[in-house]
């Protein structure tokens, strides 16, 4: 090509592009340092930790360790029959190790898990090898089919063939309401105990709902901050964000204190005649109380990004609408209103993502009907210690705001976004 | 045909933005049909309040605004059928040429073919065919102004409001702007009022000029009896260079005064002093004050040269005459032969016509 043959030199004869490359390696090695702690910070407590928080709901190392012979065994049987001699050896020998270090209780908790009834089964055969009632000149399998009429039972011992791979997606799948069934194909949980699926789902509608509140409440004040006089707009101002720099718990608070049923909105709806004293609504502890003290906490993670695009929009602009002949509708919907979607964007997108994640708020006003699924992992970190379970959920959630980022990104285009 | 003369009236019209300070003080003005209408004042004072009422977007505190003959004070600005230009063009960001100009179109319910025929039209007349499908941000200010000039244009309306269109264009773009401005206005012959604080552009391009100062009109005509008979100490300073005296009047006969300044006496056209005693101030363009006048002047004093600065066609000559140390003189470059040395002393001689007795300041 003819741009190849004409390079061209600087006054030294060095090549330009390598002149620049030497006079611009200096600013870019500066820039990198100075980017350097954020990105080490980042790396620390952002991408290590959710990287941990994979391998944590994948991992499924446990048993593979415990029962190392017994897997090892198990790769010759068939599944469908009774295991051989060898599996039952190797088992015995994997179990007696667990013995000498007490952790056959570990083991029991998890394949019960796997299959309820392990739990009993394998304290029978604890105390059996305990008292070295097992010996190890005969067969073990017929042993330890003695010990326990569920040992002669094959499912039992697909349970356990189950656990063998170190990693597993059977978390993932329990949160959306599914588990692998013993012949290891998909499978739905009953009906009446899909809970998580009903979060997700109720999750996302309170997210949605959320963000259209904030946008509709939101769209107004934002609008007025950025055409009202200089003095009368910081009063607003301070008004938007007052709340914004009280504690979280304390607004959570007082939403209770104003929505319970002997609080102060229904002692008002009560003296102005609305509702009977003996029939006060209940406006907390379900969606109403999430929604209403929901929106009211993410409201100003709308009003600032709106602010701040309308703020640049010169109301000349409107003016010129209306000279030309354009009702103040008009004018509106299609000068205003198409200048303000960077806002809108990055505010619905931004309380959208905080609702969807959100889990103070709807622990204290949601009660039953009102809680995310942020509350259920919280939950499982808690109570049940399923940190596996939780982290899965965890993944699934940034996986479901990463989606939710991929469709804003077509429909609206990440680059329109404003914040400030 | 002849022309209707108020076209756009202006009666009695006050208005006040905080109930205390009047920004448009009793203003009445009338502007003829298909006329070139400049609203000149320093900032502040008063003339963009106007055309904003005008326009729609500020109501009169008092008094009322005819457009031909019918009061408009009560009609919102988008049923007032007058394009305006603003001062940062306010071209929709969001739009192309082609959609910026169409907009007054759609919102009148105009058929496709036709609004195509007219932007096509209005494109053509500021010179941008072609620039259709152009975004506002790729357009130089240039290509901007000429687009909201058309915008404003395009539904021919019979009053178009120019609100400091050039303010934001540098000095060669401005100069040739205000020509085409003026080339478009006397080809469709469209009403224009136009407000700027530059006062070359007000004089290029006006049929009249009003000068607005706190509020009120000092003086409306056309841009040459501004210049060369202002009628008073603000509007002689405001339009054009000026030096003053500042005196008393000590005798006041047949169409000329003689004032007594605290370094010796001139004679002056008496315009706004009335009687003996009067102090007013006497204002002559530089132009009208010559070097070593041939023919025979009735005011001729000495003077000493305190600057000298080289424009290119013309050198400044800042002289300390009669006191005045601020007086300065035009010489054009041809006058070649003329001794203007720093220091040097030099005759001056004007007429008494030209040095024109105002109030005093």
């Amino acid at each position: 090509m003819s741009s190849e043959t004409q390079q061209i030199l600087t006054t030294d004869g060095i090549p330009l592009s390598v002149s620049l490359k030497k006079a611009e390696r200096k600013n870019k090695i500066k820039a990198f340092l100075l980017v350097v702690p954020l990105l080490l910070f980042l790396i620390i407590t952002y991408i290590l930790p959710i990287g941990d928080m994979f391998m944590r709901s994948i991992d499924d190392k446990m048993v593979t360790n415990m029962l190392p012979k017994t897997f090892t065994a198990m790769e010759k049987w068939d599944g469908k029959e009774m295991p051989p001699e060898e599996v039952f050896a190797g088992f015995y020998s994997d179990f007696k190790i667990l013995v000498q270090n007490k952790e056959h209780g570990k083991l029991a908790q998890r394949l019960n898990k796997e299959k309820n009834g392990f739990n009993s089964i394998i304290k029978k055969l604890f105390r059996q090898v305990q008292r070295n009632k097992i010996d190890e000149g005969q067969s073990i399998k017929e042993q330890i089919m003695k010990v326990h009429k569920r040992w002669r039972d094959v499912e039992y011992w697909q349970a356990i063939k189950r656990t063998a791979p170190p990693y597993t997606t059977a978390k993932y799948l329990k949160g959306m309401d599914m588990y692998y069934g013993p012949d290891g194909n998909i499978m739905q949980v009953e009906e009446d105990r899909r809970i998580h699926r009903i979060l997700w789902l109720r999750t996302l509608e309170i997210a949605f709902f959320v963000t259209l509140f904030s946008f509709l409440m939101g769209y107004p004040i934002a609008h007025l901050l950025a055409t009202l006089p200089m003095k009368y707009s910081n009063l607003l101002m301070i008004c938007v964000l007052l709340p914004f720099w009280t504690s979280l718990l304390v607004r959570t608070a007082s939403w209770m204190i104003l929505l319970q049923q002997q609080g102060i909105v229904n002692d008002f709806f009560v003296m102005i005649g609305l509702v009977a004293d003996d029939n006060r609504p209940e406006m907390m502890y379900n969606k109403v109380g999430t929604y209403v003290a929901m929106t009211q906490i993410l409201l100003p993670f709308m009003v600032l990004p709106l602010y701040s695009v309308m703020k640049t929009i010169s109301p000349s602009l409107m003016r010129a609408g209306k000279s030309l002949g354009g009702t103040p509708f008009i004018a509106f919907w299609k000068i205003y209103f198409p200048l303000t979607i960077p806002g809108i964007g990055a505010g619905c997108l931004l309380v959208f993502i905080l609702a969807i994640g959100y889990y103070i708020t709807p622990a204290l006003v949601g009660g039953a009907s009102g809680t995310l699924i942020s509350n259920q992992i919280a939950y499982h970190m808690k109570t049940t210690l399923d940190w596996s379970f939780a982290s899965a959920m965890g993944l699934m959630l940034l996986t479901g705001v990463l989606v939710v980022y991929w469709v804003y990104n077509k429909l609206v285009g990440v680059d329109n976004i404003k914040l400030g | 045909m002849s022309k209707n003369q108020e076209f756009v009236k202006f009666d009695k019209v006050d208005k006040s933005y905080d109930g205390k300070v009047l920004v448009v003080k009793d203003l009445n003005l009338d502007i003829a049909e298909g006329e070139f209408i400049t609203m000149l004042g320093p900032s502040g004072s008063g003339k963009t309040t106007c055309l904003m009422m005008l326009a729609g977007f500020e109501t009169p505190t008092n008094g009322e605004i005819y457009l031909d003959a019918n009061p408009i004070s009560n009609i919102p600005p988008h049923k007032r059928g007058i394009g305006m230009v603003f001062q940062n063009y306010a071209l929709f960001p969001h739009m192309t040429v082609y959609e910026n100009l169409a907009f007054p179109l759609k919102v009148r319910k105009i058929s496709k073919d036709d609004i195509d025929k007219k932007v096509d039209k209005a494109l053509s007349m500021v010179s941008l065919s072609g620039f259709e499908n152009r975004m506002p941000a790729q357009l130089s200010g240039g290509q901007q102004q000429r687009v909201a000039v058309a915008r404003a244009l395009v539904f021919d309306p019979a009053v178009v409001l120019m609100d400091e269109p050039l303010g934001a264009l540098d000095k060669n773009l401005r100069e040739s702007m205000q020509y085409e401005i003026k080339h478009i206005h006397e080809s469709i012959g469209v009403t224009v009022v136009y407000v700027t604080h530059d006062q070359s552009e007000a004089l290029t391009m006006s049929n009249r000029i009003a000068v607005f100062n706190d509020g009120k009109v000092q003086q409306l005509s056309s841009p040459d009896k501004l210049y060369e008979e202002p009628v008073n100490s603000f509007v002689a300073e405001f339009i054009g260079e000026n030096n003053t005296f500042g005196g008393e009047v000590v005798d006041l006969s047949n169409g000329s005064c003689k004032v007594k300044l605290s370094h010796g006496e001139i004679l002056a056209n008496p315009i706004s002093v009335k009687s003996k005693g009067d102090r007013t101030t006497v204002s002559i363009r530089p132009e009208r004050a010559l070097i070593n006048p041939e023919n025979k002047m009735d005011n001729n004093h000495a003077g000493t040269i305190e600057e000298v600065i080289y424009h290119g066609d013309h050198t400044r000559v800042r002289l300390n005459l009669l006191g005045n140390s601020e007086f300065i003189l035009k010489v054009p470059n041809s006058s070649k032969n003329l001794d203007i040395k720093l220091g040097n002393k030099i005759n001056i001689g004007w007429n008494s016509q030209d040095a024109r007795a105002l109030d005093p300041k």
